[in-house]
């Protein structure tokens, strides 16, 4: 199984070195080692994001002058809600490159996300829901914003019931693609339904053209987090596709070789 | 510390959705590492079992 892949990294190189670099990232041993060696280091850098941004945001941030400390939960909802939409377009993308270059790689990676980008929609919606019941009054509104959050997260339970039916891999990651690729729709109607449409939420306050309305003492632990939960992203992310590339493989020479190397 | 803990009087709203937040994110990073590992042991199981067995 794993005498091609000497064949198709040697033609791939007579190609030019970005294909060859390209196909070598692809091929499963390869990225394999390589995320092994890669893990520890966004794993430490995770956690001292993780450590600042949540040092800055409960600690040194002050207090809002209208939400009091309610306010704090913008620290984690408001990075949850991000990653919710960018594992969703990573989602669309691996799953669109999957489905024309047949790239295993990237089916996986799709597979992989799917999950954690479900855990962040339900973070979104719980931290937000817990932020609501205090300054709107209610635990949830039926409006646009909530309701296509709501929608994103059917999408990625969708997507994983579909991987979970379909016993053959490779048939459910394409048939997948074609599910991420039409709910990317959604994306945009969560980003401007706080401008689109009249909502209890509150419009947006870091990702404006003009200055963002919130104060740095308060924007820089909020981007802290954010860059903690793209982080957390990568570290999960890569956790799960060695775990699936392993199983996938699992009769291939390299991975024999792995298990007698240990 | 028992005023930062309040949080203002928000204490029920803003710990929950921390608690939650930690516990969704860790689960993340263990249950991938966790698969693996078992994985690993799984076939190396297999493997030992084939080597015992001789070549087919």
């Amino acid at each position: 199984m794993s005498e091609p892949q000497t064949d198709d990294s040697l033609s791939s190189a007579r190609r030019g070195p970005w294909r060859a670099a390209f196909h070598r990232l692809g091929s499963p041993p390869f990225f394999y080692r390589l995320s092994g060696r890669l893990l520890p280091w966004f794993g430490i850098l995770c956690a001292l994001a993780f450590a600042t941004g949540l040092y800055g945001g409960l600690v040194l941030a002050p207090t809002d002058y209208q939400q009091g400390e309610s306010y704090r939960i913008i620290y984690i909802h408001v990075p949850a809600a991000w990653m919710s939409m960018l594992v969703y377009v990573v989602l669309a993308i691996t799953g669109g490159i999957g489905l024309i270059w047949r790239l295993k790689l990237a089916e996986v990676v799709a597979r992989a996300s799917a999950p954690i980008g479900a855990s962040y929609t339900f973070l979104a919606l719980l931290t937000g829901s817990l932020w609501g019941k205090p300054m709107w009054g209610t635990w949830w509104v039926w409006d646009a914003r909530l309701t296509s959050e709501l929608i994103l997260l059917f999408l990625y339970l969708g997507y994983m019931a579909l991987q979970a039916a379909i016993d053959d891999r490779r048939t459910a990651a394409r048939a997948g693609a074609v599910l991420a690729l039409v709910g990317v729709v959604n994306l945009p109607i969560i980003h401007y339904s706080v401008e689109w449409w009249n909502t209890l939420h509150q419009g947006p306050t870091v990702t404006k053209f003009d200055q963002p309305s919130i104060a740095l003492s308060m924007l820089v632990p909020l981007l802290l987090m954010a860059l903690a939960f793209k982080l957390h992203y990568v570290v999960s992310l890569l956790a799960r596709v060695r775990g699936e590339i392993l199983d996938s493989e699992r009769r291939t020479a390299w991975v024999e070789k792995l298990l007698m190397e240990s | 510390m028992a005023e930062f803990l309040a949080m203002g009087g928000y204490a029920g709203y803003v710990w929950p959705a921390y608690g939650v937040t930690a516990v969704v994110l860790i689960a993340n990073l263990l249950l991938p590492l966790r698969r693996r590992r078992h994985l690993l042991r799984q076939l190396r199981a297999i493997a030992r079992q084939r080597i015992h067995d001789g070549p087919l």
